[in-house]
């Protein structure tokens, strides 16, 4: 199969192909710059693997949670690659997609945290095992005193992956004693993505684009809402 | 050729197919309005949020409406700026990715020059040149019209947008957001005279506007009517007439100031506030004296749509001006700064190659 992945949720500006499990990735790290990268990379990525995008089998993406503008663009991507093609969507989570890149060699279970800004972090615990991530727990975004971590098996050790671990400091003494090892400059590449995504295609996990949308996790900011409403 | 025009500056997702032979082919709007309603004004996260849910939805919508499928869309057109960010760059990505997809050009328009296009698409379309009066949410301007993308500015408002008076004083008045369809509704029930409202800055030469004190001046008589107990529904009725028509005196005065200037007889109004039944009244009345032309959109296509997107990118495209591979998201966009139809456009209408 062929598969294009791409990843805008945070600094990093990522696209990959996934042909049938060879990963060709490209990456750059451009905050700020990804209505600039984007569509330029996604074109050279194509050329240089001497292909058309109606070559395409499927198309996957960093869906969240992560900057809410950088989601927005690479589900607007995704949206409109693949209903240009009529092909698929594999959503993918930004912090499974961390998970992966932190463990890929090194199986065992990881503690996802990313700084979600307004003194919180998006969090998320896994366990990777032989290429495959598995979530442990749902997805949350929360203070970093509130973070707590499942039950694991008495001999292994988590891995913490992700800039939210700057924050160590605020979380709870159990948390930070059980995570020692810490992986601060883990992010999400859109190669992970790749990855992950055939798996999930594999598992008949594809969606139509138009269901291809991001996943915020924090949905209720402080808005202020009209008196009564 | 058949142009699919996407508008998400702001908070309604616009969808609209084009075709340079045959005219509007079809359109789709989602107004987020009911959303916002709720927290006073548009919230831009959330506006963002609702385009990236109903944008594809309304492109299906458009090319099912019209009987066909996306092999028959030669171009597409997006809405580049001015707006909210966010919301542009979800228009931006989306179009970006689904020209690419399709093999097919892409442009980013602007806003604007939709809004001051859009009576293009009635039955008997003005002639170039024109004065246009662009009253809007955002923007309260008098533009010498030579031809597409050949505008000179000959005045704006100094503070807020005519729209935006509408909607502030809705709120004084009680009323929801957005506030200029129900401030005309209230002022149908107004007496008239019973309030005077000042038309600011028509005592001097010149074609700026100003409307802050205007609002100012409303906000100073809802409080005198509650403090002496004459606050009522007629009250509200008879500041939302006197409101009203402070503001649609001003424009008329500033527009024939303009036309007398610019010695053009066709005069333009276009972007949402041009769809107030007083103000084209009053202006068609003005332009019937001197035997002059006005014109304006339908109803439909005064506030945010995507037709006149798709009509804007239509005549930009056909000339062969196109973006190249950067999307493009540009919050604050002088339209003068627009390039003329002829000069050369590939990497956009912001960095015009010669
Ligand atoms: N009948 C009406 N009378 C007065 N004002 C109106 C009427 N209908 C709409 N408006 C006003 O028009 C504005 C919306 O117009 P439009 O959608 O063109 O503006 P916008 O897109 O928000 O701003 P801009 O186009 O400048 O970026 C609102 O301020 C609204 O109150
Ligand atoms: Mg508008």
């Amino acid at each position: 199969m062929k598969l294009l992945a791409l990843d805008t949720t945070a600094e990093g500006c990522s696209v990959a192909l996934n042909l049938d499990g060879q990963i060709i990735e490209q990456f750059e790290n451009a905050p700020r710059m990804h209505t600039r990268r984007i569509m330029p990379m996604i074109r050279e990525l194509l050329r240089q693997s001497a292909l058309k995008p109606a070559d395409l089998d499927a198309l996957a993406f960093g869906r969240g949670p992560g900057s809410f503008t950088g989601l927005r663009i690479a589900a607007g991507i995704v949206q409109g690659l693949a209903y240009g093609l009529g092909k698929p969507v594999l959503p993918v989570s930004s912090l499974a997609a961390t998970a992966l890149v932190a463990r890929e060699q090194n199986p065992g279970p990881v503690a996802v945290a990313f700084d979600a800004r307004m003194a919180e972090v998006y969090w998320g615990t896994f366990r990777v095992e032989e290429g495959r991530v598995q979530p442990l727990e749902e997805e949350r975004v929360c203070p970093p005193d509130r973070l707590s971590l499942p039950t694991i098996g008495g001999d292994e050790r988590w891995l913490g992956a992700g800039a939210g671990w700057l924050l160590c400091d605020e979380m709870p003494k159990s948390v930070c004693d059980a995570v020692t090892e810490r992986l601060l400059e883990a992010i999400p590449t859109a190669g992970a993505i790749a990855l992950l995504a055939q798996q999930a295609w594999l598992e008949g996990a594809a969606i139509d684009a138009a269901q291809a949308q991001p996943v915020y996790l924090r949905d209720e900011v402080a808005w202020q809402k009209m008196p009564g409403r | 050729m058949r142009v699919l025009g996407i508008e998400s500056s702001c908070d309604e997702t616009g969808v609209a197919l084009y075709d340079s032979e045959r005219g509007l082919l079809s359109h789709a709007l989602f107004s987020q309005v009911a959303m916002h309603a709720d927290y006073g004004g548009v919230v831009p996260e959330l506006a963002s949020r609702d385009h990236v849910r109903k944008l594809l939805p309304l492109c299906e919508e458009v090319l099912s409406r019209a009987e066909l499928d996306l092999s028959s869309v030669d171009a597409i057109a997006y809405t580049a700026g001015p707006g909210l960010i966010g919301a542009l760059m979800v228009g931006g990505s989306f179009a970006h990715a689904l020209a690419f997809a399709l093999d097919v050009p892409v442009l980013g328009v602007h806003h604007m020059e939709g809004h001051l296009l859009a009576p293009m698409l009635e039955p008997q379309p003005p002639e170039f040149p024109f004065v246009a009066l662009l009253v809007s949410g955002g923007h309260t301007q008098l533009v010498k019209v030579d031809g597409i993308g050949r505008y000179t500015l000959l005045g704006e408002s100094v503070d807020d947008a005519a729209g935006e008076a509408f909607d502030k004083a809705a709120k004084m008045l009680e009323l929801g957001y957005p506030g200029g369809p129900q401030v005309a509704a209230l002022a149908e029930q107004g007496v008239p005279g019973r309030f005077v409202f000042p038309r600011p800055m028509t005592d001097r030469p010149g074609l700026a506007f100003s409307f802050s004190g205007l609002k100012t001046f409303t906000l100073n008589t809802v409080n005198a009517a509650k403090a002496d107990g004459s606050w009522s529904d007629q009250t509200r009725a008879d500041i939302a007439l006197a409101f009203e028509t402070a503001v649609v005196e001003t424009l008329a005065i500033k527009c024939r100031r303009a036309l007398q200037e610019t010695g053009c007889r066709r005069l333009v109004v276009a972007g949402g506030v041009s769809a107030n039944r007083h103000l084209r009244k009053v202006l068609s009345e003005q332009m019937g004296k001197v035997q002059g032309e006005v014109f304006y959109a339908r109803p439909e296509f005064c506030t945010d749509n995507g037709a006149m997107i798709a009509y804007a990118g239509c005549q930009r495209l056909q000339a062969g001006q196109r973006d190249g591979d950067r999307i493009w998201a540009v919050p604050r966009w002088p339209m003068a700064e627009l390039p003329p139809l002829d000069a050369l456009c590939e990497d956009g209408l912001r960095e015009p190659s010669n």
